[in-house]
């Protein structure tokens, strides 16, 4: 059933940005992941739903080599990553996004996306202060400005509100020409006002940059993706539309416990 | 103070702003102690002080901006003294190629740069304690191998009759000379980390203190980052053992034990691991007492008094030093308008 899903898609989008072929998890006897198959398409924007410990976060530190697969392979645009280190996978255009922000609470806003432009750049080692004219200083300013914390450029990041430091999460995301970004929970804790923001910073988004979004709240999930997954313990168990995905009778006593529909 | 007045900065040009005052008075003040100062208080204070400053200095760098506690700062800088010593000239005769000095410091130097990278690498696998803990063994291994070992190390007695260069008509290790080389050598390597802090290099450090995760989510190779800190550090710590050998005269086993492992690492906390500057305030608290504590509680109990001051410093502020001034600053400068401290 997830096979047909994604060789529908395929025939129009042409090559995959993801695929992951039988990627299995195990933490001792607790399989967190089981068997997931996936073809994301480039530029495709796909929602993962779930409830918690369904394997979601599992399966985005899979990809980005926060710890391998026990079993199965994963290709990023063609190549196969599955052994990279994570920094190898960066470079290749992956990027993401962490539930709980992981942030560098000693540096100023401007130096941390600083760092996230230069991370996929040349002279990460120099001993010489960047100047203002300095080429991922200049990206860096451009980013600041994408995610609406101009205001913020040199406030320590540990000052921040929880809800600025959601967005320059995304900031770090977005920089250095990216391919695919996996998104953890951008929403989490975010007010009314942020969450429109954070919808509205999604779907700005240059069209070949295509993304997973880990999101519960379905009105989010709606608006910013043409596809969703289900998970559940472990397991992708359903694909479809947005709307598919809502109208879905199985889906609502899993995952939405009836309170939708 | 009338920086203080200022409200639009940020807290790190103030910051900056603040050190350009006082590093005037202070360089200037450095530069005419000789004038007032005898022999004794030229070396045995001045010149010790900048020396362990900067071995604290090394420590600093690695702790304060990378998050790494080493206790083995006093063993690279054991490296270089004992490279000096080999490869230039000594009155042991077991080993001793006669290099001139200009030879011989930047071997040294390389040496201590390449060891320090070396127990960087086996210790960045660790954090924490668990850093403090294998450093330890590491300087504790070295102690014991270099007074075991006579084919390199000369054993227990280690080299003698070391001498310092002298160039330009000037003994460099006469009192004035020595102090002045001392100076000049801490001022580069505090101006050097100083600067190297807002390059990109020293943020990266400061992000991987704290962050790791994520800046590998950033495309960054963390332990390779991490070990390249290690060798900067190796080579401050290096020109500090370099200084040592050229003081003494000699280096042996007792130059790299535990104990000067452990007074570095008090040096450091004593004086503060937010800024470069720390150190050197902890290496001056703690030669004096080291010099004069004898004679204010006896040889018996000298001991107890520094390990008295230690807690005293670090129970009134985490910071060591540093965080006191922090604290009484403000007390000062009652026109303080600055926002948010």
């Amino acid at each position: 059933m997830t096979e047909s899903f994604a060789a529908n898609r395929l025939q129009s989008s042409g090559a995959y940005a993801l695929e992951l072929d039988g990627v299995a998890r195990h933490f001792g006897a607790l399989v967190a992941l089981s068997g997931i198959n996936m073809r994301i398409a480039a530029g495709e924007r796909r929602a993962v739903l779930g409830s918690n410990g369904a394997g979601k976060t599992t399966l985005f530190n899979a990809v980005t080599g926060d710890f391998l697969p026990t079993s199965g392979r994963i290709r990023f645009f063609g190549e196969d990553i599955t052994d990279l280190p994570p920094h190898e996978r960066i470079r290749r255009g992956l990027r993401r996004t962490y539930q709980i922000s992981q942030l560098f609470k000693g540096l100023s806003v401007l130096d941390s996306i600083f760092l996230a432009c230069r991370g996929v750049s040349r002279r990460r080692f120099s001993l010489l202060r960047p100047a203002i004219t300095d080429v991922n200083m200049v990206q860096a300013e451009s980013i600041l400005n994408a995610v609406h914390l101009e205001a913020y450029r040199d406030t320590l990041v540990a000052t921040l509100s929880h809800g600025q430091q959601r967005q320059l999460e995304i900031a770090l995301a977005l920089a250095g020409a990216p391919r695919f970004i996996l998104f953890d929970e951008p929403a989490a804790g975010l007010s009314p006002t942020e969450r429109r923001d954070l919808v509205a910073i999604l779907n700005a988004l240059p069209k070949h940059i295509g993304y997973i979004i880990i999101e519960h709240d379905l009105d989010v999930a709606l608006r910013v993706s043409e596809y969703v997954s289900m998970m559940h313990n472990g397991r992708l168990f359903k694909e479809g539309t947005p709307q598919e995905i809502e109208a879905d009778p199985e889906v609502q006593e899993i995952y939405l416990g009836g309170k939708h529909g | 103070m009338s920086l203080a007045i200022a409200t639009n900065v940020t807290p790190q040009q103030n910051w900056l702003e603040r050190l350009g005052a006082g590093h005037i008075i202070l360089a200037v003040a450095l530069v005419l102690y000789p004038l007032v100062a005898s022999d004794f208080f030229l070396t045995q204070i001045g010149g010790y002080s900048l020396i362990f400053g900067m071995l604290g200095l090394s420590l600093m760098l690695l702790a304060g901006y990378g998050g790494m506690v080493s206790l083995a700062q006093i063993t690279v800088a054991g490296i270089a003294a004992y490279a000096i010593a080999i490869l230039g000239s000594n009155n042991s005769n077991v080993l001793g190629f006669g290099w001139p000095w200009w030879l011989a410091v930047p071997f040294a130097l390389l040496s201590a740069a390449l060891a320090s990278a070396l127990i960087g690498w086996i210790s960045v696998r660790t954090e924490g304690i668990y850093t403090i803990m294998i450093t330890l063994a590491i300087a504790t291994a070295t102690y014991y191998f270099a007074q075991q070992n006579y084919a390199i190390f000369n054993g227990h007695s280690g080299y003698a009759g070391i001498r310092a260069p002298a160039f330009w008509g000037i003994g460099w290790r006469d009192a004035r000379p020595f102090y002045y080389l001392c100076l000049g050598l801490a001022v580069l390597s505090y101006a050097a980390v100083l600067y190297g802090s807002r390059s990109t290099f020293g943020m990266t450090l400061q992000a991987i203190r704290d962050n790791p995760r994520r800046m590998r989510a950033l495309g960054y190779h963390v332990t390779a980052h991490k070990v390249f800190a290690w060798a900067l550090a190796g080579i401050i710590a290096g020109l500090a053992g370099v200084l040592l050998v050229w003081f003494n005269g000699r280096v042996s086993p007792g130059t790299i034990g535990v104990d000067a492992a452990i007074d570095v690492l008090i040096i450091a906390v004593i004086g503060g691991l937010r800024h470069p500057i720390g150190p050197f305030l902890g290496a001056v608290v703690v030669v004096l007492m080291q010099t004069f504590a004898i004679d204010i509680v006896g040889a018996e109990r000298f001991n107890t008094l520094i390990g008295m001051v230690f807690l005293v410093i670090v129970f009134v502020s985490p910071d060591g030093i540093l965080g006191l001034w922090g604290r009484i600053k403000p007390h000062l400068a009652q026109e303080s308008l600055r926002p948010g401290q």
